[in-house]
């Protein structure tokens, strides 16, 4: 079982963030909605792992 | 002032006034069982070919009309062919594997859930319910003509209760009037609504969905070919519905089961032009007869305990499912299987009562393992907020073209055995390399012997008999431990290969202790006379209750 990496790990943040935004760009928030979920299931999937995931979720609640 | 709930499609049992209502004091029964539903009966059999005095009561007269259960599942056809009369249901069902699942108008994908070969029985098989119940009734029959102590009574509605120390009275309604019966044990199988439940003050807790489906059980007429698979659709875009179920019955008999929201007129929908509106929606042209239809609803609900004293409940009256899954009488049918033998043994003063608490530990955690099931399906299917629903249609969007997201589509996990992990009469597990499938708690898994199967020759058809299962072990002839003699199996995988793979694993040589369940209690690498002896000791209730 491995750990959620919550260091800082993305090389360039603004040009990441920035396709994030912009996958979104014309999209209605229906549509937008849509997206997200399946990025997030994607995402999980990559991960795999279920007790990063779990920490996971736990950061996102705040 | 004695009319029927429901319509029945074969009377089978009707009513004919006994001896024990002319009698001025009640008599004493070792064992009453209320309701002739699969489960009832099952347990009729259990005990009957234990030769245990069974007296079952039912209200009806027979096996009701209306298909409600169709998929049996292989663990259900195990414990029926355990009481002779899995083969007439296997010959009559229809045995599928393969089932699809499709959003809106295209398939997602589609899987197939017995991959493996070497298994008396199918991973399911599709049958009326009261075919189900039907062979389950012959087969008393013939037990009772062979002088099995069964007496089944129709027309016999219970309509009191009064439970005491050792034993029960019932209050029991017949078309002659009233009379009451006494019970050193009941078996409280009445079905979702128990009316014994009700009159115990007991309760049934969990969750109702608001949500109702329409099923119509249809008969095609002349050549169509829809395959012998399971077909879901979620969104259809032809019929109509939020989701739609196709199966196929014998007698060229299909269920089509629509989801049709909550907030319908059951009536209005009931209408033969309305439902035939909704099926021909999808079947564009196909003729067909109606067989069937009604409108359910459920609830995903279970009793906190299924023994209280000397009543056991079992079936749909201690815990109810959807219907998606088919883990209703599937799980009642091993409700059952379990109970039988425990109840057996205590009849026989051969284990204390203690082990009849286990039956409800372990069968608790049945019923928790498939309304944990149905209720994740349900929730998929019919998904309870906005975002659940985004989700939910965001796994069908990527299932479409991806593989990965296939494992989140949930249109029903159907009824797997149930393994009784943890659980207090699990004995030893001191088989290094022993395949985790067989670890002790689970229902022995089938391999092809000779030219049978295992499981033929595993669990108890007669007395409630513990076996040891030698698998290239040097075992004594004769086991006995506990007051019990034991039956002794030997195999050698050097006859059948898939016993090495379901058996011994790493392992070159195993004795496992297998209980009239064919669930395994316990498993070593060889024969140690104490250590079987002990855990034969823990498997029949000596350690319940005891600080472990
Ligand atoms: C639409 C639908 C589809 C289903 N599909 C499946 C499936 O595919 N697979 C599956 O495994 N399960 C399925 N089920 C569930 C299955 O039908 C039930 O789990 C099963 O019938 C339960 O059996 P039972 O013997 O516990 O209760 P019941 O079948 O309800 O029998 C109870 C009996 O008790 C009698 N009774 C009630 N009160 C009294 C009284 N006071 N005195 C005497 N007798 C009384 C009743 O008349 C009845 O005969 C489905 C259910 C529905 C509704």
């Amino acid at each position: 079982m491995g750990h959620l990496n919550t260091s800082r790990n993305v090389a360039r943040a603004d040009d990441v963030y920035q396709m994030l935004i912009d996958a979104h760009e014309g999209k209605t928030k229906d549509e937008s909605d849509a997206f997200n979920a399946r990025l997030i299931l994607t995402l999980m999937n990559h991960i795999g792992d279920e007790a990063v995931i779990a920490e996971a979720l736990a950061v996102a609640e705040g | 002032m004695f009319d029927d709930r429901y319509t029945l499609a074969y009377k089978l049992y009707p009513y004919e006034k006994s001896a024990d209502q002319d009698l001025d004091a009640p008599v004493r029964h070792p064992v009453v069982v209320v309701g002739g539903g699969p489960v009832g009966v099952a347990t009729a059999l259990d005990l009957g070919q234990q030769g245990i005095p069974v007296l079952v009561l039912d209200d009806h007269e027979g096996v009701g009309m209306g298909s409600r259960a169709i998929c049996f599942s292989k663990r259900c056809l195990e414990v029926a062919d355990r009481y002779g009369c899995g083969t007439p249901m296997v010959e009559k069902g229809v045995t599928w594997n393969l089932g699809k699942v499709f959003h809106r108008d295209h398939k997602v994908f589609e899987f197939n859930l017995l991959p493996e070969d070497g298994h008396k029985y199918p991973a399911f098989i599709n049958l009326q319910q009261p075919y189900f119940e039907s062979f389950m009734i012959e087969r008393l029959r013939a037990l009772q003509a062979e002088g099995a102590p069964i007496q089944l009574r129709g027309k016999n509605r219970v309509d009191a209760i009064e439970v005491k120390d050792d034993h029960v009275v019932l209050t029991v309604m017949t078309p002659d009037g009233p009379y009451t019966v006494e019970a050193d044990w009941l078996v409280a199988s009445d079905g979702a609504s128990s009316p014994l439940r009700d009159k115990l003050g007991l309760g049934f807790t969990g969750k109702v969905f608001r949500d109702s489906f329409l099923i119509a059980d249809i008969r095609m007429k002349g050549d169509v070919d829809f395959p012998t698979e399971r077909w879901f659709w979620f969104e259809p875009s032809h019929g109509e519905g939020a989701s739609m179920l196709l199966h196929r019955q014998p007698d060229n008999v299909w269920r089509v089961d629509f989801q049709i929201g909550w907030d319908v007129d059951r009536k209005e929908e009931l209408k033969e032009e309305n439902i035939r509106r909704r099926l021909d929606a999808f079947l564009q042209g196909v003729e067909y007869d109606m067989v069937w239809s009604s409108i359910y609803t459920f609830q995903c609900k279970r009793m906190e305990r299924f023994r209280h004293g000397r009543v056991f409940f079992a079936g749909d009256a201690a815990h109810q499912v959807s219907p998606f899954g088919a883990r209703g009488a599937n799980s009642g049918m091993q409700d059952v299987d379990n109970l039988g033998w425990k109840l057996g043994l205590v009849i026989q003063g051969k284990a204390p009562e203690a082990l009849l608490d286990s039956y409800s530990d372990e069968r608790v955690h049945g019923a928790d393992e498939n309304i944990l099931n149905s209720t994740r399906s349900t929730d998929f299917i019919t998904p309870k907020s906005e975002i659940s629903k985004i989700f939910r249609d965001a796994v069908l969007a990527l299932s479409d073209t991806h593989d990965f997201a296939r494992p989140f589509v949930n249109s029903g996990r159907l009824s797997v055995p149930c393994y009784y992990d943890g659980l207090p009469l699990n004995g030893a597990d001191d088989l290094p390399g022993g395949p985790a499938r067989a670890r002790p708690g689970a229902p022995c898994p089938d391999v092809p012997l000779g030219d049978g199967f295992l499981i033929d020759r595993l669990g108890a058809r007669k007395g409630a008999t513990f076996q040891i299962l030698a698998i290239d072990a040097e075992v004594p002839e004769r086991v006995s431990a506990q007051g019990l003699d034991l039956e002794v199996v030997k195999v050698s995988a050097a006859d059948a290969p898939l016993v090495g793979e379901r058996y011994l694993g790493a392992a070159s040589s195993a004795v496992y202790l297998i209980r009239p369940d064919q669930h395994v209690a316990a498993r070593w690498e060889a024969w140690d006379e104490q250590a079987v002896a002990q855990a034969l000791g823990r498997a029949i209730g000596l350690d319940m209750g005891k600080e472990l």
